[in-house]
């Protein structure tokens, strides 16, 4: 558990610090998760140690948005006379781009024939 | 004997008592959503908010002591995003083979989600300054936070607006691509997580494995795509 714990700190450090010296426009717990995923797959091992650590971590990924989320409640004034357009915006705008995301993958998936479809 | 004043006050300072009051509510806002059948208006991290936000209103706590006292959950925010590994791990050569159909889905779904977003507060004549902010919503709150300031919009309501993208996303995505017939968990979790971040990508977990994963990895994609389409979008809609 301490194991795989340190690693996956090791590779938000390597990320974070990635990130801001080749100035990247991706933040760096992301560019941790690639290399992340480049150590799993480069050695069974680390993947043998991290997997069980990383599912426990997921099955409660949404408790982390909680306290950020809080801090929305209190500023939901900002939204101000546009609150109702913003809002609007952000109904449409989201639902549209999961319809069609999810659209397009299954067109696609179709077009080029897809083995595990 | 110490007055319950005084002990609040005590408690008040120190980290136990706004992590508990977090892992409390996030605990109730579970068994609400599990008693509620999965539904997903009745998410996990709504109720919690709902909760938290209105405890912080009785006893008067500013958001800034709240968030002191809660910041070991904030922080596990980078590491948890590192775990999106594994399930990427897992399903690594289902990705591969599946990487055309994914990519034209980031660039439609990335695209549907800045124009028309723009498009919708363009025609209710919304300010340029919000617009800013609310072109980078779909990526993840970070990357979203860097564009946005860039583009001349506030941190403060980018942030408030990626969140509330993310519920949003979480609470319609279900319904949504049920009504469209859609049953592949690849499609569905990859477009939640294009449109949708991390709380999109939460509540694909929630739903099925392999749909977090593909969910994971169109976060991760958009937060890239998002830096550079949210400019040129706003640039060529709002013209300035």
């Amino acid at each position: 558990m301490h194991h795989a714990l340190t690693l996956i700190l090791l590779a938000q450090l390597a990320g974070e610090t990635l990130s801001r010296l080749l100035a990247l426009p991706v933040p760096g717990p992301v560019v941790g998760m690639a290399l992340m995923l480049a150590a799993m797959t480069a050695s069974p091992r680390i993947a043998g140690v991290v997997r069980p650590v990383g599912e426990g971590i997921l099955r409660h990924i949404s408790l982390l948005f909680v306290p950020a989320a809080v801090g929305v409640v209190g500023h939901l004034d900002r939204l101000g006379t546009d609150g109702g357009p913003v809002l609007a915006a952000l109904i449409v705008s989201t639902a549209l781009a999961i319809a069609v995301g999810a659209l397009v993958f299954v067109w696609v998936q179709k077009l080029v024939g897809d083995p595990d479809a | 004997m110490h007055d319950f004043a005084e002990i609040w006050s005590y408690l008040a300072e120190g980290p136990l008592l706004w992590l508990t009051a977090t892992l409390v509510a996030y605990v109730i806002g579970d068994a609400a959503a599990k008693a509620a059948g999965g539904t997903p208006l009745v998410n996990p991290v709504l109720v919690a908010v709902i909760l938290l936000a209105g405890v912080l209103w009785a006893s008067g706590t500013p958001y800034p002591v709240y968030l002191e006292g809660a910041q070991f959950v904030h922080f596990m925010l980078g590491p948890v995003t590192v775990a999106l590994a594994v399930p990427l791990h897992a399903n690594l050569g289902q990705l591969r083979r599946a990487a055309l159909p994914a990519l034209a889905a980031l660039i439609a779904g990335s695209l549907t989600a800045v124009v028309s977003a723009l498009g919708v507060a363009l025609a209710f004549g919304v300010d340029f300054a919000t617009l800013a902010a609310l072109a980078p919503k779909s990526a993840t709150a970070p990357v979203a936070i860097g564009i946005s300031e860039t583009l001349g919009g506030s941190p403060t309501l980018t942030a408030v607006l990626v969140i509330l993208t993310g519920l949003i996303g979480a609470v319609v995505a279900t319904p949504l691509l049920n009504a469209l017939g859609i049953r592949d968990w690849r499609a569905r979790g990859f477009a939640v997580g294009v449109a949708a971040h991390g709380i999109g990508t939460a509540r694909a977990l929630q739903v099925n494995e392999r749909a977090g994963a593909f969910a994971g990895i169109g976060m991760a994609l958009n937060a890239v795509l998002t830096a550079l389409l949210a400019p040129w979008a706003l640039a060529v809609m709002a013209g300035q």
